[in-house]
Protein backbone atom coordinates (compact mmCIF):
# COMPACT_ATOMS: atom_id res chain seq x y z
CA UNK A 1 0.00 0.00 0.00
CA UNK A 2 1.17 3.48 -1.12
CA UNK A 3 1.83 4.89 2.20
CA UNK A 4 1.44 9.11 1.04
CA UNK A 5 -2.14 8.58 -1.39
CA UNK A 6 -4.14 5.55 -1.55
CA UNK A 7 -6.44 5.40 -4.52
CA UNK A 8 -8.35 3.05 -3.27
CA UNK A 9 -9.32 5.37 -0.50
CA UNK A 10 -9.56 8.53 -2.86
CA UNK A 11 -11.48 6.25 -5.15
CA UNK A 12 -14.07 4.96 -2.01
CA UNK A 13 -13.97 8.79 -1.15
CA UNK A 14 -15.09 10.42 -4.06
CA UNK A 15 -18.90 9.61 -4.44
CA UNK A 16 -19.48 10.48 -0.71
CA UNK A 17 -17.99 13.78 -1.69
CA UNK A 18 -19.82 14.05 -4.68
CA UNK A 19 -23.17 13.22 -2.79
CA UNK A 20 -22.97 16.07 -0.29
CA UNK A 21 -21.31 18.00 -2.89
CA UNK A 22 -24.76 17.97 -5.03
CA UNK A 23 -26.75 17.87 -1.89
CA UNK A 24 -25.91 20.66 0.46
CA UNK A 25 -22.93 22.79 -1.42
CA UNK A 26 -24.34 23.35 -4.44
CA UNK A 27 -28.13 23.59 -2.99
CA UNK A 28 -26.89 26.25 -0.86
CA UNK A 29 -25.13 28.10 -3.42
CA UNK A 30 -27.58 28.23 -5.65
CA UNK A 31 -30.77 28.96 -3.09
CA UNK A 32 -28.83 31.68 -1.07
CA UNK A 33 -27.50 33.30 -4.44
CA UNK A 34 -30.84 33.74 -5.21
CA UNK A 35 -32.10 34.96 -2.08
CA UNK A 36 -29.02 37.64 -1.99
CA UNK A 37 -29.99 38.74 -5.61
CA UNK A 38 -33.45 39.39 -4.78
CA UNK A 39 -33.07 41.06 -0.74
CA UNK A 40 -29.94 42.86 -1.71
CA UNK A 41 -31.94 44.83 -4.83
CA UNK A 42 -34.72 45.36 -1.74
CA UNK A 43 -32.06 46.39 0.91
CA UNK A 44 -30.80 48.78 -2.03
CA UNK A 45 -33.82 50.31 -3.24
CA UNK A 46 -35.50 50.51 0.79
CA UNK A 47 -32.12 52.15 1.52
CA UNK A 48 -32.42 54.86 -1.05
CA UNK A 49 -36.11 55.31 -0.84
CA UNK A 50 -36.87 54.83 3.59
CA UNK A 51 -36.99 58.83 4.78
CA UNK A 52 -33.41 59.29 6.47
CA UNK A 53 -33.42 58.17 10.05
CA UNK A 54 -34.92 54.35 8.64
CA UNK A 55 -32.18 54.53 6.26
CA UNK A 56 -29.65 55.08 7.84
CA UNK A 57 -30.79 52.56 10.95
CA UNK A 58 -30.82 50.33 8.14
CA UNK A 59 -27.57 51.33 6.78
CA UNK A 60 -26.23 50.23 10.18
CA UNK A 61 -27.73 46.71 10.30
CA UNK A 62 -26.21 46.15 6.90
CA UNK A 63 -23.03 46.90 7.85
CA UNK A 64 -23.22 44.97 11.28
CA UNK A 65 -23.83 42.32 9.23
CA UNK A 66 -21.40 42.49 6.85
CA UNK A 67 -18.95 43.17 9.16
CA UNK A 68 -19.50 40.17 11.95
CA UNK A 69 -18.47 36.96 10.97
CA UNK A 70 -20.96 34.75 9.05
CA UNK A 71 -19.87 31.54 11.34
CA UNK A 72 -21.20 33.52 14.79
CA UNK A 73 -24.45 34.49 13.01
CA UNK A 74 -24.88 30.87 12.10
CA UNK A 75 -24.51 29.43 14.83
CA UNK A 76 -26.53 32.67 16.60
CA UNK A 77 -29.57 31.55 14.26
CA UNK A 78 -29.04 27.47 15.00
CA UNK A 79 -29.21 27.97 18.69
CA UNK A 80 -31.98 30.50 18.26
CA UNK A 81 -34.51 29.25 16.03
CA UNK A 82 -34.34 25.35 17.23
CA UNK A 83 -37.27 24.20 14.94
CA UNK A 84 -35.44 25.04 11.87
CA UNK A 85 -32.84 22.22 10.31
CA UNK A 86 -29.40 23.29 10.47
CA UNK A 87 -29.57 23.32 6.52
CA UNK A 88 -32.42 25.69 6.22
CA UNK A 89 -30.59 27.91 8.47
CA UNK A 90 -27.40 27.96 6.47
CA UNK A 91 -29.10 28.59 3.40
CA UNK A 92 -31.58 31.42 5.13
CA UNK A 93 -27.97 33.12 6.63
CA UNK A 94 -25.86 32.94 3.51
CA UNK A 95 -28.61 34.22 1.73
CA UNK A 96 -28.73 37.43 4.34
CA UNK A 97 -25.52 37.78 4.54
CA UNK A 98 -24.48 37.88 0.59
CA UNK A 99 -27.89 39.99 0.91
CA UNK A 100 -25.34 42.89 2.36
CA UNK A 101 -22.76 42.36 0.14
CA UNK A 102 -25.69 42.40 -2.84
CA UNK A 103 -26.96 45.76 -1.44
CA UNK A 104 -23.61 47.91 -2.15
CA UNK A 105 -23.17 46.52 -5.74
CA UNK A 106 -26.64 47.55 -6.06
CA UNK A 107 -26.40 50.19 -4.63
CA UNK A 108 -23.33 51.32 -7.04
CA UNK A 109 -25.51 50.29 -10.11
CA UNK A 110 -28.29 52.40 -9.35
CA UNK A 111 -26.39 55.72 -8.90
CA UNK A 112 -24.84 54.88 -11.91
CA UNK A 113 -27.86 55.57 -13.66
CA UNK A 114 -27.81 58.67 -15.28
CA UNK A 115 -29.74 61.24 -13.55
CA UNK A 116 -31.45 62.29 -17.01
CA UNK A 117 -33.62 59.05 -16.77
CA UNK A 118 -34.72 59.85 -13.67
CA UNK A 119 -35.77 63.07 -14.85
CA UNK A 120 -37.38 61.64 -17.83
CA UNK A 121 -39.56 59.61 -15.35
CA UNK A 122 -40.96 62.84 -13.91
CA UNK A 123 -41.66 64.10 -17.32
CA UNK A 124 -43.62 61.39 -18.11
CA UNK A 125 -45.19 61.53 -14.64
CA UNK A 126 -44.35 57.88 -14.00
CA UNK A 127 -45.52 56.16 -11.19
CA UNK A 128 -42.43 55.74 -8.41
CA UNK A 129 -43.09 51.86 -8.64
CA UNK A 130 -43.42 52.19 -12.38
CA UNK A 131 -40.03 54.19 -12.36
CA UNK A 132 -37.79 51.73 -10.37
CA UNK A 133 -39.34 48.52 -12.19
CA UNK A 134 -39.38 50.06 -16.07
CA UNK A 135 -36.63 52.31 -15.55
CA UNK A 136 -34.25 52.51 -13.14
CA UNK A 137 -33.76 48.32 -12.24
CA UNK A 138 -33.28 46.97 -15.46
CA UNK A 139 -30.62 49.45 -15.88
CA UNK A 140 -28.88 49.24 -12.99
CA UNK A 141 -29.03 45.66 -12.43
CA UNK A 142 -27.10 44.46 -15.66
CA UNK A 143 -23.74 45.69 -14.31
CA UNK A 144 -23.92 44.39 -11.31
CA UNK A 145 -24.44 40.61 -12.95
CA UNK A 146 -20.73 39.85 -12.82
CA UNK A 147 -20.74 40.73 -9.08
CA UNK A 148 -23.48 38.79 -8.25
CA UNK A 149 -21.42 36.10 -9.70
CA UNK A 150 -18.05 36.49 -7.81
CA UNK A 151 -20.24 36.72 -4.57
CA UNK A 152 -21.62 33.03 -5.27
CA UNK A 153 -18.10 31.66 -6.16
CA UNK A 154 -17.00 32.93 -2.83
CA UNK A 155 -20.44 32.00 -0.88
CA UNK A 156 -19.74 28.45 -2.59
CA UNK A 157 -16.05 28.44 -1.16
CA UNK A 158 -17.49 29.75 2.42
CA UNK A 159 -20.20 26.69 2.37
CA UNK A 160 -17.53 24.59 4.69
CA UNK A 161 -18.45 26.72 7.23
CA UNK A 162 -21.93 25.07 7.44
CA UNK A 163 -19.66 22.27 9.32
CA UNK A 164 -19.98 24.58 12.70
CA UNK A 165 -23.32 23.67 12.82
CA UNK A 166 -23.57 19.89 11.92
CA UNK A 167 -24.41 20.06 8.39
CA UNK A 168 -22.60 17.36 6.42
CA UNK A 169 -21.63 19.36 3.57
CA UNK A 170 -18.76 18.41 1.64
CA UNK A 171 -15.79 19.37 4.03
CA UNK A 172 -17.62 17.52 6.72
CA UNK A 173 -18.45 14.43 4.53
CA UNK A 174 -14.54 14.18 3.85
CA UNK A 175 -13.49 15.10 7.39
CA UNK A 176 -16.18 12.06 8.61
CA UNK A 177 -14.69 9.73 6.15
CA UNK A 178 -10.99 10.38 6.92
CA UNK A 179 -11.65 9.89 10.44
CA UNK A 180 -13.22 6.34 9.78
CA UNK A 181 -10.04 5.52 8.15
CA UNK A 182 -7.86 7.07 10.25
CA UNK A 183 -5.97 8.78 7.07
CA UNK A 184 -6.96 12.69 5.72
CA UNK A 185 -5.30 13.40 2.82
CA UNK A 186 -7.37 11.54 0.09
CA UNK A 187 -10.77 13.36 1.09
CA UNK A 188 -9.36 16.12 2.27
CA UNK A 189 -7.51 17.08 -1.18
CA UNK A 190 -10.09 15.84 -3.36
CA UNK A 191 -12.84 18.08 -1.58
CA UNK A 192 -9.94 21.00 -2.30
CA UNK A 193 -10.00 20.13 -5.73
CA UNK A 194 -13.77 19.70 -6.12
CA UNK A 195 -13.74 23.18 -5.09
CA UNK A 196 -11.11 24.49 -7.52
CA UNK A 197 -12.44 22.25 -10.30
CA UNK A 198 -15.68 24.11 -9.64
CA UNK A 199 -14.82 27.61 -9.20
CA UNK A 200 -11.66 28.58 -11.25
CA UNK A 201 -13.61 28.30 -14.89
CA UNK A 202 -16.74 30.00 -13.29
CA UNK A 203 -14.59 32.60 -12.09
CA UNK A 204 -13.17 32.76 -15.69
CA UNK A 205 -16.48 32.58 -17.18
CA UNK A 206 -17.33 35.75 -15.41
CA UNK A 207 -14.59 37.51 -16.14
CA UNK A 208 -15.15 36.85 -19.85
CA UNK A 209 -19.18 38.28 -18.75
CA UNK A 210 -17.63 41.10 -16.83
CA UNK A 211 -15.36 42.20 -20.27
CA UNK A 212 -18.42 41.80 -22.67
CA UNK A 213 -20.86 43.77 -20.54
CA UNK A 214 -18.38 46.56 -19.77
CA UNK A 215 -17.81 46.72 -23.53
CA UNK A 216 -21.42 47.47 -24.47
CA UNK A 217 -21.69 50.32 -21.88
CA UNK B 1 -30.37 39.79 33.07
CA UNK B 2 -28.32 40.87 36.46
CA UNK B 3 -27.35 37.26 36.31
CA UNK B 4 -26.17 37.71 32.71
CA UNK B 5 -23.87 40.22 33.89
CA UNK B 6 -22.82 38.39 36.70
CA UNK B 7 -21.66 35.13 34.43
CA UNK B 8 -19.90 37.35 32.29
CA UNK B 9 -17.27 39.15 34.65
CA UNK B 10 -17.23 35.52 35.42
CA UNK B 11 -16.48 34.42 32.25
CA UNK B 12 -14.72 37.42 31.10
CA UNK B 13 -11.14 36.41 31.89
CA UNK B 14 -12.08 33.55 29.43
CA UNK B 15 -14.07 35.71 26.61
CA UNK B 16 -10.73 38.21 26.74
CA UNK B 17 -8.62 35.19 26.22
CA UNK B 18 -10.75 34.58 23.15
CA UNK B 19 -10.37 38.02 22.09
CA UNK B 20 -6.82 38.01 21.81
CA UNK B 21 -6.10 34.90 20.19
CA UNK B 22 -8.91 36.36 17.21
CA UNK B 23 -6.63 39.15 17.33
CA UNK B 24 -3.31 37.19 17.11
CA UNK B 25 -5.10 35.48 14.24
CA UNK B 26 -5.93 38.36 12.35
CA UNK B 27 -2.77 40.15 12.73
CA UNK B 28 -0.41 37.28 12.39
CA UNK B 29 -2.55 36.09 8.89
CA UNK B 30 -2.51 39.60 7.60
CA UNK B 31 1.29 40.02 7.86
CA UNK B 32 2.01 36.35 6.36
CA UNK B 33 -0.60 37.51 3.85
CA UNK B 34 0.99 40.99 2.90
CA UNK B 35 3.59 38.98 2.36
CA UNK B 36 2.65 36.61 0.19
CA UNK B 37 0.37 39.22 -1.43
CA UNK B 38 3.73 41.65 -2.44
CA UNK B 39 5.88 38.46 -3.64
CA UNK B 40 3.30 37.42 -5.73
CA UNK B 41 1.82 40.15 -6.83
CA UNK B 42 5.03 40.92 -8.25
CA UNK B 43 5.68 37.76 -9.64
CA UNK B 44 2.91 37.65 -11.41
CA UNK B 45 3.70 40.59 -13.32
CA UNK B 46 6.78 39.29 -14.62
CA UNK B 47 7.30 39.46 -18.33
CA UNK B 48 9.07 35.53 -18.05
CA UNK B 49 6.26 33.13 -19.02
CA UNK B 50 7.65 30.47 -15.99
CA UNK B 51 7.66 32.68 -13.49
CA UNK B 52 4.17 34.30 -14.09
CA UNK B 53 2.80 30.82 -14.56
CA UNK B 54 4.29 30.20 -11.56
CA UNK B 55 2.74 32.97 -9.54
CA UNK B 56 -0.54 32.45 -11.29
CA UNK B 57 -0.65 28.72 -10.35
CA UNK B 58 0.22 29.35 -6.52
CA UNK B 59 -2.80 32.11 -6.14
CA UNK B 60 -5.37 30.10 -8.09
CA UNK B 61 -4.68 27.32 -6.39
CA UNK B 62 -4.79 28.81 -2.81
CA UNK B 63 -7.87 31.36 -4.14
CA UNK B 64 -9.53 28.12 -5.65
CA UNK B 65 -9.65 25.44 -2.91
CA UNK B 66 -11.25 27.38 0.36
CA UNK B 67 -10.24 28.30 3.39
CA UNK B 68 -11.52 25.82 5.41
CA UNK B 69 -10.16 22.68 3.32
CA UNK B 70 -6.52 24.57 3.32
CA UNK B 71 -6.95 25.29 7.44
CA UNK B 72 -8.00 21.47 7.92
CA UNK B 73 -5.36 20.39 5.49
CA UNK B 74 -2.43 22.01 7.27
CA UNK B 75 -4.39 20.71 10.58
CA UNK B 76 -5.24 17.17 9.73
CA UNK B 77 -3.09 16.03 6.92
CA UNK B 78 0.23 17.54 7.93
CA UNK B 79 0.39 15.51 10.59
CA UNK B 80 0.11 12.30 8.56
CA UNK B 81 2.80 13.40 6.56
CA UNK B 82 5.09 13.93 9.60
CA UNK B 83 4.59 17.88 9.89
CA UNK B 84 3.21 18.57 13.29
CA UNK B 85 2.31 22.08 13.40
CA UNK B 86 0.75 23.92 16.31
CA UNK B 87 -2.97 24.80 15.73
CA UNK B 88 -2.01 28.38 15.93
CA UNK B 89 0.24 27.99 13.34
CA UNK B 90 -1.83 26.16 10.99
CA UNK B 91 -4.47 27.99 11.25
CA UNK B 92 -2.64 31.59 10.87
CA UNK B 93 -0.56 29.81 7.55
CA UNK B 94 -4.09 28.77 6.25
CA UNK B 95 -5.51 32.24 6.54
CA UNK B 96 -2.02 34.38 5.70
CA UNK B 97 -1.84 31.88 2.26
CA UNK B 98 -5.92 31.88 1.28
CA UNK B 99 -6.02 35.54 1.70
CA UNK B 100 -2.83 36.26 0.53
CA UNK B 101 -3.83 35.10 -2.46
CA UNK B 102 -6.57 37.36 -2.98
CA UNK B 103 -4.15 40.31 -1.54
CA UNK B 104 -1.78 39.53 -4.14
CA UNK B 105 -4.53 40.09 -7.32
CA UNK B 106 -4.92 43.44 -5.30
CA UNK B 107 -1.45 44.21 -5.04
CA UNK B 108 -1.05 43.08 -8.86
CA UNK B 109 -3.86 45.26 -10.05
CA UNK B 110 -2.72 48.38 -8.22
CA UNK B 111 0.73 47.98 -9.36
CA UNK B 112 -0.60 48.13 -13.01
CA UNK B 113 -2.83 50.68 -12.63
CA UNK B 114 0.35 53.06 -12.06
CA UNK B 115 0.27 55.48 -14.67
CA UNK B 116 2.91 54.75 -17.51
CA UNK B 117 4.63 58.06 -17.61
CA UNK B 118 5.69 57.23 -13.96
CA UNK B 119 7.52 54.17 -15.18
CA UNK B 120 9.21 56.12 -17.79
CA UNK B 121 10.07 58.53 -15.88
CA UNK B 122 11.77 56.10 -13.51
CA UNK B 123 14.04 55.20 -16.66
CA UNK B 124 14.47 58.42 -17.82
CA UNK B 125 16.00 59.36 -14.14
CA UNK B 126 18.53 55.96 -14.71
CA UNK B 127 17.01 54.00 -11.37
CA UNK B 128 17.62 50.44 -11.01
CA UNK B 129 14.44 48.06 -10.98
CA UNK B 130 14.50 47.74 -7.29
CA UNK B 131 14.78 51.76 -6.91
CA UNK B 132 11.77 52.07 -9.09
CA UNK B 133 9.65 49.19 -7.18
CA UNK B 134 10.43 51.10 -3.88
CA UNK B 135 11.13 54.09 -4.58
CA UNK B 136 8.33 55.30 -7.07
CA UNK B 137 5.97 52.67 -8.13
CA UNK B 138 5.08 50.52 -4.87
CA UNK B 139 4.60 53.62 -2.45
CA UNK B 140 1.88 55.19 -5.33
CA UNK B 141 0.49 51.37 -6.00
CA UNK B 142 -0.13 51.49 -2.13
CA UNK B 143 -2.13 54.31 -2.17
CA UNK B 144 -3.84 52.50 -4.56
CA UNK B 145 -4.79 49.17 -2.76
CA UNK B 146 -5.23 49.71 0.50
CA UNK B 147 -9.57 50.05 0.30
CA UNK B 148 -9.39 46.95 -1.20
CA UNK B 149 -6.89 44.79 1.61
CA UNK B 150 -8.96 46.79 3.42
CA UNK B 151 -11.83 44.55 2.80
CA UNK B 152 -9.52 41.57 2.92
CA UNK B 153 -8.82 42.43 6.59
CA UNK B 154 -12.52 42.16 7.56
CA UNK B 155 -12.42 39.00 5.63
CA UNK B 156 -9.55 37.94 7.07
CA UNK B 157 -11.21 38.97 10.58
CA UNK B 158 -14.24 36.72 10.25
CA UNK B 159 -12.67 33.85 8.30
CA UNK B 160 -10.72 33.27 12.11
CA UNK B 161 -13.99 32.37 13.79
CA UNK B 162 -13.77 29.06 11.97
CA UNK B 163 -10.23 28.09 13.61
CA UNK B 164 -12.86 26.67 16.96
CA UNK B 165 -12.83 23.34 14.39
CA UNK B 166 -9.20 22.57 15.00
CA UNK B 167 -9.18 23.22 18.98
CA UNK B 168 -8.27 26.77 18.89
CA UNK B 169 -9.66 28.70 21.64
CA UNK B 170 -10.71 31.65 19.96
CA UNK B 171 -13.11 34.66 20.78
CA UNK B 172 -16.15 32.00 19.06
CA UNK B 173 -15.43 29.43 20.85
CA UNK B 174 -15.45 31.03 23.95
CA UNK B 175 -18.75 32.22 22.94
CA UNK B 176 -20.27 28.77 23.20
CA UNK B 177 -19.07 28.30 27.08
CA UNK B 178 -20.68 31.69 27.61
CA UNK B 179 -24.16 31.00 26.25
CA UNK B 180 -24.56 27.56 28.60
CA UNK B 181 -24.25 30.55 31.50
CA UNK B 182 -26.54 32.88 29.99
CA UNK B 183 -28.21 32.75 27.00
CA UNK B 184 -27.64 32.32 22.94
CA UNK B 185 -28.92 36.10 22.71
CA UNK B 186 -26.75 37.50 25.11
CA UNK B 187 -23.74 35.57 24.34
CA UNK B 188 -23.61 35.61 20.29
CA UNK B 189 -25.17 39.22 20.24
CA UNK B 190 -22.32 40.29 22.42
CA UNK B 191 -20.08 38.15 20.08
CA UNK B 192 -21.43 40.30 17.22
CA UNK B 193 -20.80 43.24 19.00
CA UNK B 194 -17.23 42.17 19.53
CA UNK B 195 -16.15 41.62 16.37
CA UNK B 196 -18.40 44.58 14.72
CA UNK B 197 -15.86 46.81 16.97
CA UNK B 198 -12.87 44.86 16.61
CA UNK B 199 -13.35 44.86 12.47
CA UNK B 200 -14.46 49.21 13.08
CA UNK B 201 -11.06 49.85 14.42
CA UNK B 202 -9.33 47.51 11.83
CA UNK B 203 -11.34 50.04 9.32
CA UNK B 204 -9.96 52.93 11.02
CA UNK B 205 -6.68 52.17 11.03
CA UNK B 206 -6.61 51.68 7.51
CA UNK B 207 -8.22 54.67 6.95
CA UNK B 208 -5.45 56.41 8.76
CA UNK B 209 -2.97 54.61 6.35
CA UNK B 210 -4.52 55.55 3.24
CA UNK B 211 -4.61 58.99 4.40
CA UNK B 212 -1.06 59.14 5.50
CA UNK B 213 -0.25 57.10 1.88
CA UNK B 214 -1.83 59.74 0.31
CA UNK B 215 -0.33 62.39 2.20
CA UNK B 216 3.16 61.03 1.59
CA UNK B 217 2.67 61.34 -1.86
CA UNK B 218 1.91 64.83 -1.81
CA UNK B 219 -1.81 64.71 -3.81
CA UNK B 220 -2.76 67.99 -2.22
CA UNK B 221 -5.22 66.81 0.52
CA UNK B 222 -4.71 68.87 2.96
CA UNK B 223 -6.01 67.71 6.46
CA UNK B 224 -9.52 69.52 6.22
CA UNK B 225 -10.21 68.09 2.81
CA UNK B 226 -9.18 64.52 4.39
CA UNK B 227 -11.44 65.44 7.00
CA UNK B 228 -14.89 66.67 5.18
CA UNK B 229 -14.22 63.77 2.64
CA UNK B 230 -14.96 61.18 5.35
CA UNK B 231 -16.99 62.62 7.72
CA UNK B 232 -18.35 60.01 10.11
CA UNK B 233 -15.08 58.88 11.28
CA UNK B 234 -12.81 61.67 11.77
CA UNK B 235 -11.24 60.96 14.95
CA UNK B 236 -9.18 58.73 14.34
CA UNK B 237 -7.75 59.95 10.85
CA UNK B 238 -7.33 63.39 11.71
CA UNK B 239 -4.90 62.03 14.64
CA UNK B 240 -3.39 60.05 12.51
CA UNK B 241 -3.10 61.94 9.73
CA UNK B 242 -1.48 64.80 12.20
CA UNK B 243 1.27 62.69 13.30
CA UNK B 244 2.27 62.19 9.71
Amino acid sequence: MNEFWNWDLAFEALPRLLTSFLTVTLLVTVVSTAIAAVLGLVLAILRMSLPKPLAMILKFIIDFIRMTPIVVQLIFAYFAFTNITPLTIGIIIFGIHYATYMAEVYRAGIESVPKGQWEATTALSMSRTRTWVAVIIPQAVRATVPALGNYAISMFKETPFLLMIGVVEMVQAGLIFGGNNFKYIEAITLAGVIFLLASYPTSLLIGRLEKRLAFKH
Amino acid sequence: MDSNIEALVAALPRVLDGVWITIQLTLGGAALAMVIAVIFGILARSSRTLVRGFARTVIEFFRGTSLVVQIFWFFFVLPQLGVELHPMAAGILALGLNYGAYAAEVVRGSINSVPTGQWEATTALSMTRAQRMRRVIFPQAWALMIPSLTNLLIHLLKGTAVVGTITITDLTFRLDSLQRDTNTFFAYGLGLVIYFVLAYILTLIMNALEVQAKHRLGRGESLKEALSLRSPDTGVEAGEAAKS
